[in-house]
């Protein structure tokens, strides 16, 4: 308990110590720190902003969603209104279709009974001719009477 | 070591002893053998169990946060540099409450101070007698492993803040200044004596103060050690109710340690802001 060297010896290595705190340990440990800390507020700041982003994302996606919805109620109606359309027009087609062919037939038909009975007049002046021909053996002669024979076929 | 070898006040005297280096009364130099030899040696002698285990432990906190503050990482901390963190955090938080100049020293004096006082009262923890019983089976008279209980290195501390303290009072206030503090408050220019005479005691109270402190509680701490320890050879229910009391009073011990250490600092921090601060 005596008051010595001592004093002085602890004196200065008190001081050695601080200095040497002060160098080499205290400012790299704070600056770490301090790093880390600007870092952490980085951090929560990117943190908070990609949140909000998030938020503006998420009401843009409902926004386009329901635009989508629309529109696509939109394309379905004029769809359908299209499909009507199309399906009056084919039935308008195929009506015209029906009756062009129903006039075909009928046209056919009128030319087919044109020519049979074309054809039966042919028979019929051929047999009334021959028939003729047969009653009147001796007093016609084909050659003579052709003239009269022939205003007789055109009139049947 | 063993008490029965001893009285008890020579027990309690021989582990209140310093080991000492110094010149002899007949001239040679040597380790003093008796406390008689020790307080003959005068001023020019030196205690080498305080400056040994003071520099050991200082070194010892130097190196640990030197490695860690060398690897500090801005990432994710590991569980040293959360420790070490943890600690500087505390002591920079402590020094931005009290000190409100700049000024890049005072952080890592705190720092020094904490740590290192708080290392040398920690050796008060240690069971009493193992490291001087050590040191006698090794041939050396006394050891004294608590640097806090020796008055030279309290003082050597509580010197060096005062020299720091009157050091930055004349770089702030100029010689003028810190003059005119000591010798023209409270009281006017008239009654200059009775403020120099108040001034100075308040001037000269910090350092003793702060070494008495520091030195007056941890004396008093391990002399109650020693007192439970000399129970331990008063027979078993003695010996029994030593341990307990002894345990109790480490437990109880911690927390003096620490706050006789937070106290050295928190002053220093406060000393060192009012010697920065102009009054008038």
């Amino acid at each position: 308990m005596n008051i010595n060297m001592t004093l002085i010896g602890q004196s200065i290595t008190f001081a050695i110590f601080v200095w040497f705190c002060m160098k080499f340990v205290w400012p790299p440990i704070v600056s770490a720190l301090e790093t880390r800390k600007k870092q952490i507020a980085d951090g929560l700041a990117a943190a908070d902003r990609g949140k909000h982003e998030l938020e503006l994302a998420a009401r843009r996606a409902s926004e386009t969603m329901h635009e989508a919805k629309l529109k696509a109620v939109d394309i379905i109606a004029q769809a359908e209104k299209r499909a009507i359309q199309i399906v009056e027009e084919a039935k308008g087609v195929a009506k015209d279709e029906g009756d062009r062919m129903i006039a075909a037939a009928k046209a056919e038909i009128g030319q087919e009974s044109h020519r049979a009975r074309e054809a039966l007049r042919g028979e019929v002046a051929a047999l009334v001719v021959a028939g003729a021909a047969k009653v009147l053996r001796r007093e016609v002669d084909a050659s003579a009477h052709a003239v009269l024979l022939d205003a007789i076929k055109n009139e049947l | 070591m063993s008490a029965e070898a001893h009285t008890s006040t020579e027990y309690i005297k021989h582990h209140l002893q310093n080991l000492t280096y110094g010149q002899h009364a007949d001239g040679s130099w040597g380790i003093a053998q008796t406390a008689q030899e020790a307080k003959d040696m005068g001023f020019m002698a030196i205690n080498l169990d305080t400056m040994g285990f003071s520099i050991l432990l200082g070194a010892f906190f130097l190196f640990f946060f030197h490695k860690v503050a060398k690897s500090a990482a801005t990432g994710v901390p590991g569980g040293l540099q959360n420790f070490v963190e943890w600690i500087v955090e505390f002591v920079d938080s402590s020094v931005k409450g009290s000190f409100t100049a700049r000024n890049p020293m005072v952080a890592p004096l705190a720092l020094t101070i904490f740590i290192w006082i708080f290392l040398m009262n920690l050796m008060d923890l240690v069971p009493i007698d193992w490291i001087p019983g050590l040191a006698s089976a090794m041939g050396l008279p006394f050891m004294k492993i608590v640097a806090s209980t020796d008055p030279n290195a309290t003082f050597g501390m509580s010197l060096t803040v005062f020299a720091l303290v009157i050091y930055y009072s004349i770089k702030m206030k100029g010689l003028g200044g810190f003059v005119g503090e000591l010798t023209l408050q409270p009281f006017g220019k008239w009654g200059m004596p009775a403020n120099l005479l108040l001034e100075g005691v308040n001037l000269i109270a910090k350092p003793v103060s702060l070494a008495l402190r520091l030195f007056g509680n941890m004396y008093a701490g391990e002399m109650i050690f020693i007192l439970i320890a000399i129970m331990f050879s008063g027979g078993a229910v003695l010996a029994l109710t030593g341990g307990v009391l002894q345990w109790a009073w480490a437990v109880f011990h911690i927390l003096i340690i620490t706050l006789q250490a937070f106290i050295f600092m928190t002053l220093t921090i406060v000393y060192l802001d009012m010697a920065h601060q102009e009054h008038h």
